[in-house]
């Protein structure tokens, strides 16, 4: 069936799966996309173009590492002309003072940068790189004296979650306006880290209530937007606020997906913006369609009270964990695999003491 | 704590924060970080003006007049939505 979809107002552009760090909860796919055939700068201008004529009004422009593009100024500058909201998403690693100004110069419009931990050793093991803490540091520093609105973003996971407050506390500290402090969500390569990074539910909860605590402590001198974790809840996310309804996802390679992670349901084809305009995309792809409105939803779904809140929560996690991507997402208690999360969380906490799969680009092809 | 804003103030959106007009959807906008806030008119007229220069007693004063409408109620507008801005870190005075 053909929805007539509202026209999307945001685009992250995975610019390139190159990075230098290691985080085991990485969102981007396990199969990750190498440098060669990575789009091109005029392709990705083009991508870009269509999008602001599309109704798209914020770019985020993320990775991978996005300061391992070259052309990342020139991108910038290309968005800037067409009036978009540009958000740089960095881990830091490859920022200078030269290239802050001359982003500043291009117009970028807003930095996140990410934080791994507030104890350094901790955030170097966390990251698989020595010196991250401390040139994250340095990095915030250059973003602020830039005049860059910042923003902070950190993960919660087990080796992490008794320093939740002091995270946001190094977030104020690195001169940020707002905080993301997020829970790990199990995509990408947290799905073969999930042991060693799922807290215990005694922890999960001891992490959400210290940021909720701070959360009105801070208020006015910074916003802290809080991501809970999903194995311990009854209610679903509103995931991606419903499939193919605000947002995009463009791979390095070009592929449009409705969120990060919707490759791994296999049975839906992902075009590409080499060959289809992203507004063909966006109304006419079956992928796109696949999930949007609620005729694709079950009984359960349908008829619940919630469902233009939440719509049915996540699809990849109702496939991972129920095996239908079409099901109620197992977080929620409705769901008739809501008893296998708690399963879940007591097998995690056998495999805590494994040691990190780390993310690691494969090496360059030598084709 | 979010400071009380003073008749002297002048509000400022901070980088990273701007008005666009939306050809697509055909109205005013405010981008922010990770933020799409739609505006009113009588929002808009109100956001146009904080540009730092202006008090926010010119700001009351101006509109006011604009509007034909009495200083009072204007101002308890303006407060409110200024507020509420001001504690998202969306405006700073």
């Amino acid at each position: 069936m053909k929805m007539t979809a509202p026209a999307p107002v945001g685009l992250l552009a995975e610019l390139t799966h190159r990075c230098p760090l290691g985080c085991p909860y990485c969102s981007n796919p396990l199969a990750l996309e190498g440098r060669d055939g990575e789009l091109t700068t005029d392709e990705w201008k083009r991508v870009f173009s269509e999008a602001a004529a599309l109704g798209v009004l914020q770019v985020h422009l993320s990775g991978g590492e996005p300061l391992s593009r070259r052309d990342l100024t020139e991108i910038v500058s290309h968005c800037a002309s067409l009036g978009l909201y540009t958000n740089l998403i960095t881990s830091g690693i490859g920022m200078n003072g030269k290239l802050a100004k001359a982003l500043a110069y291009a117009g970028l419009d807003h930095v996140q940068l990410s934080i791994q931990d507030a104890d350094a050793a901790s955030a170097d093991k966390i990251a698989g790189y020595a010196g991250a803490f401390a040139k994250k540091r340095e990095v915030a520093a250059l973003i602020t004296a830039e005049g860059f609105p910042l923003t902070v973003n950190a993960v919660i996971h087990r080796a992490n979650a008794t320093r939740a407050g002091a995270m946001l506390d190094m977030a104020v500290a690195l001169g940020a306006r707002r905080v993301e402090i997020a829970h790990v969500q199990y995509y990408g390569w947290a799905v073969p880290n999930r042991g060693q990074l799922m807290p215990s539910r005694a922890a999960a909860e001891a992490a959400v209530a210290e940021v909720e605590r701070k959360k009105h402590e801070l208020a006015g001198t910074i916003v802290v937007d809080h991501v809970v974790p999903d194995y311990h809840a009854r209610l679903p996310k509103a995931c991606m606020s419903g499939w193919g309804r605000r947002t995009l996802n463009i791979t390095p390679q070009g592929k449009a997906l409705p969120c990060h992670a919707a490759e791994t349901i296999e049975h839906l084809t992902f075009w590409n913006v080499r060959d289809k305009s992203l507004a063909d995309i966006w109304f006419e792809s079956p992928a796109f369609n696949a999930y949007r409105g609620t005729a694709w939803m079950n009984e359960t779904c349908r008829t619940c009270e919630r469902r233009d809140i939440d719509h049915g929560g996540c699809r990849c996690q109702a496939l991972a964990l129920a095996g239908d991507a079409a099901a109620t997402d197992p977080v929620c208690h409705k769901s008739p695999h809501h008893a296998r999360l708690a399963e879940i969380l007591a097998s995690d906490m056998e495999t805590a003491s494994a040691p990190y799969h780390y993310r690691r680009v494969p090496a360059r092809s030598l084709a | 704590m979010t400071q009380t804003l003073q008749a002297t103030s002048r509000p400022k959106l901070p980088r990273g924060v701007r008005l666009k007009h939306d050809e697509v959807r055909g109205e005013w906008l405010l981008l922010a970080p990770e933020r799409v806030i739609k505006t009113n008119g009588v929002a808009k007229a109100v956001l146009e003006r904080c540009s730092g220069t202006l008090t926010l007693q010119d700001i009351i004063a101006d509109l006011a007049q604009n509007f034909d409408a009495p200083e009072a109620r204007i101002e308890a507008d303006v407060r409110a939505l200024l507020m509420a801005l001001a504690e998202k870190r969306l405006l700073d005075f």
